[in-house]
């Protein structure tokens, strides 16, 4: 269980996370969602007490992370992958970190078995790929067996096979009552994990609800149609009050139901050879929460984003 | 790469919860003795301190011998120094027997400078000090139990060094018979402070470290410190005697307080005590110590 109040972080002008007050259960993958600089390593920074909140207060189990007897029997974290020291092996880095905590040599070679690196054990960290280093910062976090684990973009510049891993990983974590908070800005890779949403821009908090509840609170219902009588279809449906869209040579028809658009159809006499709800994806709800709160617009040299921009 | 991620494995294992008490000084000792035991550039920089010392001490000493020798040649010469002068010439020689075979610290300060700011740096420089912090969050533990292991490899090294550079100079000094041998008076306080001192420019690089956190700003504060302060310090103005000069600010330079635990009053400066002069040096070092410490609790790691 982490629980932050009015937590707050100010980097000279910038007010990084900005009063933020959630709680992540245990039992269940929690994702952390946000655009780049919206301020999800800061929070998760701020957990493990590397800074300093400039206001409010954030508590693991109940207690603030230095005050914990056993920290990383408690929570284990992989912030940054690359914070290592290249010239030791990897079982000295985990051995070392092992030792602050009191925990037992074995449980390093338990968990360098666990995560596959027992091949590497005695490599020097440097030479590791992107996929081995994140599986060493893996390592690092089970060590404790802790009860909270935090993951900051776990993912990132893994290739399929890995993201599977580590997507099976956290979900058996969570299977077994840990608390689970995983941070992405990848919608896709939330919607195929997460159970629940913390969803933050500009440091402060947009949503905290169930995937679920988001996808369907923060997207427009709408269907697919395909018929050879597009214009009909599209006039007819303007006068019910619903929005049409042209998407590659189908009708996309915005608030209504499918049945709506098949009974539509049917009493305007207008052949339909598809029709389809289109689910709106995780993406498309979050682009639409978060438009206002992007730090960093990117001058996309596309026609429609340069309106944007300007 | 075999993976499991079933829940057997990743439950419990060997990791029993909550034992008693709490992660501790001790264990933040262990863990910091792998750290500096298990990277390579500790032993390079440890064996450049140890070469450097005994190496640039028996050159050293064997340039005294050369002067014996010349002394001695010149010794009966009818425009040469005469016999009563020739004596003192060979009993300071003699005198500064074991300080001679330490001169080899003057460089070797420099490479335990730079071991002092690694074993900080290092943790800023790779980021470690993010995953240190996050398995050990009391900051002041983690602080103290880095500079307890930190100062106490330094001590041995450097006693190590100083020993072995002392041994060394006097088995060239004794081909002239210009060599000492320990129970002389002040050659063990010499020795042993040699190493001494080495610890204590450890310590104060250690500190600097935790103040600066770039290994490259310490070493360049640490060798203007210990070395081009006292380079400058030999060509301040010597005003007339009785007047604050000189010598009063000479004595305060690190490196003057620090090495009369192991100089002979070599150049005529060093007018601290021994001991004095190497609690003046301690202190510096404690202050670079506490302010690093002040600002490593107070600061974002």
């Amino acid at each position: 269980m982490i629980e932050a109040r009015g937590l707050t972080k100010r980097f000279g002008d910038t007010l990084a996370v900005d009063h933020l007050s959630f709680a992540v259960e245990p039992g269940r993958i929690t994702g952390f969602l946000g655009p780049n600089g919206a301020g999800k390593t800061t929070t998760m920074r701020l957990i493990l007490g590397l800074d300093h909140p400039t206001g409010g207060s954030v508590t693991v189990n109940g207690q603030r992370l230095r005050q914990l007897a056993w920290p990383m029997r408690e929570v284990g974290a992989l912030l940054d992958a690359k914070a290592v020291h290249g010239g030791r092996s990897a079982y000295n880095h985990l051995l070392c970190l092992a030792q602050t905590n009191s925990l037992p040599k074995r449980r390093v070679d338990e968990v360098l078995e666990l995560v596959g690196l027992t091949a590497v054990v005695r490599k020097r960290t440097k030479g590791f790929s992107l996929g081995m280093g994140q599986r060493l910062g893996i390592a690092a976090a089970l060590l404790g067996d802790p009860s909270i684990l935090m993951f900051d973009e776990p993912v990132n510049g893994l290739d399929p096979e890995g993201i599977l891993w580590i997507r099976n990983l956290m979900k058996a974590l969570a299977a077994e009552g840990r608390t689970v908070f995983v941070s992405s800005h990848l919608m896709s890779e939330m919607e195929n994990t997460a159970e629940h949403l913390i969803v933050i821009g500009r440091g402060r908090l947009i949503a905290d609800c169930s995937t679920a509840e988001f996808i369907a609170a923060n997207s427009q219902q709408s269907v697919r149609v395909s018929t050879p009588q597009r214009a009909e279809l599209a006039a007819a449906a303007t006068r019910a009050g619903a929005t049409v869209r042209d998407d590659d040579g189908k009708l996309v028809v915005l608030g209504m139901s499918t049945a709506q658009v098949g009974d539509l159809a049917f009493e305007n006499g207008i052949r339909l050879h598809e029709l389809a709800p289109a689910q709106a994806s995780l993406e498309e709800a979050f682009m639409e929460l978060t438009a206002s709160s992007v730090e960093f617009h990117a001058g996309l040299p596309l026609p429609d984003r340069k309106a944007e921009v300007a | 790469m075999t993976v499991t991620t079933t829940h057997e494995a990743l439950v419990g294992g060997t990791v029993a919860h909550h034992p008693p008490g709490r992660a501790g000084f001790f264990g933040s000792v262990r863990s910091e003795l792998t750290k500096i035991r298990s990277v390579r550039s500790t032993y390079w920089t440890l064996l450049a301190l140890i070469g450097t010392c005994v190496g640039l001490g028996a050159l050293f000493s064997w340039g005294q011998t050369e002067r014996v020798l010349r002394i001695k040649a010149h010794a009966g010469d009818f425009q040469g120094i005469g016999q009563a002068r020739t004596n003192a010439l060979l009993a300071s020689i003699h005198a500064q027997a074991a300080s001679v075979s330490l001169f080899g610290l003057l460089i070797g300060q420099l490479v335990i400078i730079v071991l002092g700011a690694l074993t900080i740096t290092s943790e800023y420089s790779t980021g470690m000090i993010r995953t240190s912090l996050a398995s050990m969050p009391r900051r002041g533990t983690f602080f103290a139990a880095k500079g307890v292991v930190f100062g106490a490899v330094a001590l041995v090294v450097g006693e190590v060094t100083s020993f072995l550079a002392f041994f060394a100079g006097q088995a060239i000094l004794s081909s002239q018979h210009v060599s000492t041998t320990l129970s002389a008076p002040d050659v063990l306080r010499t020795v042993v402070g040699g190493g001494l001192f080495l610890a204590v420019c450890g310590l104060l690089s250690f500190g600097l470290g935790a103040i600066l956190r770039h290994t490259a700003s310490v070493i360049a504060t640490g060798v203007g410190l210990m070395f081009v302060v006292w380079i400058l310090s030999n060509f301040l103005p010597s005003p007339p005697s009785g007047w604050f000069g000189q010598a009063d600010i000479d004595k305060w330079i690190p490196f003057n307080a620090g090495s009369s635990i192991w100089q002979n009053q070599m150049n005529g400066v060093n007018p601290f005590s021994p001991w004095v002069g190497f609690g003046v040096f301690c202190a510096y070092a404690a202050a670079a110590i506490i302010a690093g410490l002040l600002l490593f609790q107070r600061r974002d790691a």
